[in-house]
């Protein structure tokens, strides 16, 4: 009977939530994308909990396998290195990399794209040779150069990522904001005297951040993709432990001691996998077609 | 509105929006759109100018070169003493107070995004008006004004019906208490039940706060109910302009009258004069014809109608016709 009460007294609102947010916690790969993820984010936030101490230092004996020797639950790789450790301090280092360089590229993107978009003529012109010029060119390997000509750091790969990720994004931005430029919205708007600063950022971002968060989910996962294949070329930030670079360095013994160089391998899936549900629910769920008004 | 206004015998009041041989062409791949051709016309303070005209005649980028939404090639917008054609876009934002716009679709042109309050609200903050507290209050005053409650400011324009969206649109117009308030179509969308209402409420508020309207529409009936003056529209030109009872009563301009005989209506037998529908569909803007641009479908066009184009002259007191033969 109070249950019943309960949901009577619910209003019905509440009960048919229709909100984006809902609409995402109802796809399902949006769900296992979302658990993977805070699994990734855990583990490199308790990162320095669970595993103190340099996850670079010597601290057993080469070449234990998982489960060998119960301080080590993922073995050690030739050099005596935690792999448990470094796969945990990792997450931090692909998570930090992948979030900073897609804000970057986000700012370069949307800022690219939103202009170029609401301005169209000659602006839309130069801003779009701009992004094409960048397209022609292979952004892995474009990254790679920079990095190669700078020296990796931390700063270096993601700035290197930042600049080579956002054309896409721009292009995706450019076209909403071309779509929205000549609709009564922005016409009414600009009636009621509006500055053109106001209209793209109080009234045209807000209503074109559905496909932005999208892809910008997807880019996270990119940029850790980039940073990893960086890091297994050997040229990741020497001074950091990174996925990447534990698989390069785990490669040479990939016939005898195939896990050094499998289980942070494990973890680069698992990350990247957990950021693409995410963006495929997320771009269910923000679907135009699917929003019941 | 014509229930409200005294009648238009005193013609010596001073305009106060005068449109003087407009011209808005759009240069596409195809060739060049003539959607404003040469249009002139005055609104008086208060009056309710009535546009009407088929469906691409142009009418509704009249209203918006008006409002500068689209920039003319040439002619000239007078509001007061001053030609809004010649103001850069940052000197005609103080003017934007003056003239407003309701759109067709409240729904398109209200951001989803943004509350009611927001909306409503978002005039009086582009143009600095009020603090906080006196906005809210001018917020819930539009809303009574034009009978939406005053717990609708917290609500998105997705929760209301079309009619009420239409009020909310009405209601962001009048934030500024602005002279002339242009309204595109503003209940074609509507359901016609609705309709009488939004149109009741536009009379009503303009005997409270006496601004003027150009009302576009390609609806006569609309348009009969609530102009006092009304201007045919066709091609990008203005083919006449007169009282709403002298335009109903005496229509000069072949168009017109065939336009009054293509209503439908139930018809009790021949009663002398035959009905002339317009035939046919609108020529193209790319290409209009030369001369007359009714011409092609004219039932009274002779040769010479296809050379020369009639300008506008007066056939009656406060009546003006462009046809060879009114």
């Amino acid at each position: 009977m109070a249950l019943v009460d309960i949901v009577a007294h619910i209003p019905p609102a509440r009960i048919a939530q229709d909100n984006a947010f809902f609409r995402t916690a109802r796809q399902p790969s949006a769900v296992v994308g979302v658990l993977l993820l805070g699994f990734v984010v855990a583990m490199a936030l308790l990162a320095n909990q669970i595993f103190p101490g340099d996850p670079l230092d010597f601290v057993g004996q080469p070449f234990q396998r998982p489960g060998e020797d119960p301080s080590f639950p993922l073995g050690t790789d030739m050099l005596g290195r935690d792999l448990a450790s470094g796969i945990f301090h990792g997450a931090r280092i692909s998570l930090l990399i992948g979030a900073v360089a897609t804000a970057m590229s986000l700012v370069i993107g949307v800022g690219v794209g939103a202009f170029a978009g609401y301005y169209g003529g000659k602006i839309d012109a130069s801003l779009m040779r701009l992004t094409e010029f960048f397209q022609t060119i292979p952004p892995f390997l474009f990254a790679l150069t920079i990095v190669a000509i700078l020296q990796p750091s931390i700063a270096t790969i993601v700035g290197a990522i930042g600049v080579t990720a956002w054309p896409s994004l721009a292009r995706l931005v450019r076209a909403e904001f071309l779509k929205l430029r000549h609709g009564d919205m922005v016409q009414a708007e600009i009636a009621l005297g509006a500055s053109d600063m106001r209209i793209i950022f109080r009234h045209l971002l807000p209503n074109t951040l559905a496909p932005i968060i999208v892809s910008a989910s997807v880019m996270v996962a990119t940029a850790i993709l980039t940073e990893s294949s960086l890091a297994f070329l050997g040229l990741g930030d020497p001074n950091v432990v990174s996925w990447g670079g534990m698989v390069g360095a785990g490669r040479e013994v990939l016939r005898s001691d195939w896990y050094i160089a499998t289980l942070p391998g494990v973890a680069i899936v698992v990350a990247v996998l957990a950021l693409n549900l995410l963006g495929d629910g997320l771009n269910d769920a923000v679907d135009p077609k699917q929003e019941r008004r | 509105m014509h229930q409200n206004t005294q009648p238009l015998v005193a013609t010596h009041i001073e305009p106060l929006l005068t449109v003087n041989d407009l011209v808005v062409r759009f240069d596409s791949s195809r060739g060049t759109v003539h959607a404003v051709d040469g249009v002139s016309l005055s609104i008086k303070p208060g009056e309710t100018l009535g546009l009407v005209g088929e469906s691409g005649c142009g009418k509704s980028t009249l209203g918006r070169a008006i409002a500068r939404l689209v920039e003319p090639q040439s002619g000239s917008v007078r509001l007061g003493g001053v030609d809004l054609t010649r103001l850069t876009r940052s000197g005609m934002r103080p003017y934007r107070r003056d003239i407003q716009v309701v759109f067709q679709d409240p729904l398109a042109s209200l951001d989803p995004r943004c509350t009611v309050g927001m909306l409503i609200g978002e005039p009086l903050r582009i143009h600095g008006i009020g603090d906080r507290r006196q906005r809210r209050d001018r917020i819930a005053d539009l809303l009574s004004k034009v009978g939406l409650s005053a717990d609708s400011a917290d609500r998105y324009p997705h929760q209301f019906s079309g009619g009420q969206r239409q009020r909310i649109g009405i209601a962001r117009a009048l934030a500024l208490d602005p002279r002339l308030i242009i309204l595109d179509e503003p209940v074609s969308a509507l359901d016609v039940s609705v309709q009488a209402q939004i149109l009741n409420l536009l009379v009503d508020l303009q005997s409270k706060l006496g601004v003027a309207y150009l009302f576009i529409s390609h609806d006569l009936s609309v348009v009969e109910y609530v102009s006092d003056r009304v201007a045919v529209m066709y091609l990008g030109r203005i083919v006449e302009t007169s009282t709403r009872e002298k335009l109903w009563s005496s229509p000069a301009h072949p168009y017109t009258r065939a336009l009054f005989d293509s209503i439908p209506r139930i018809d009790t037998g021949d009663l002398g004069r035959r009905r002339h529908m317009v035939q046919g569909d609108l020529p193209s803007a790319y290409n209009p014809p030369e001369g007359c641009h009714f011409h092609t479908r004219c039932p009274r066009a002779e040769e010479f109608c296809a050379v020369e184009s009639p300008i506008l002259r007066t056939v009656a007191d406060s009546h003006v016709a462009a046809c060879h033969f009114a």
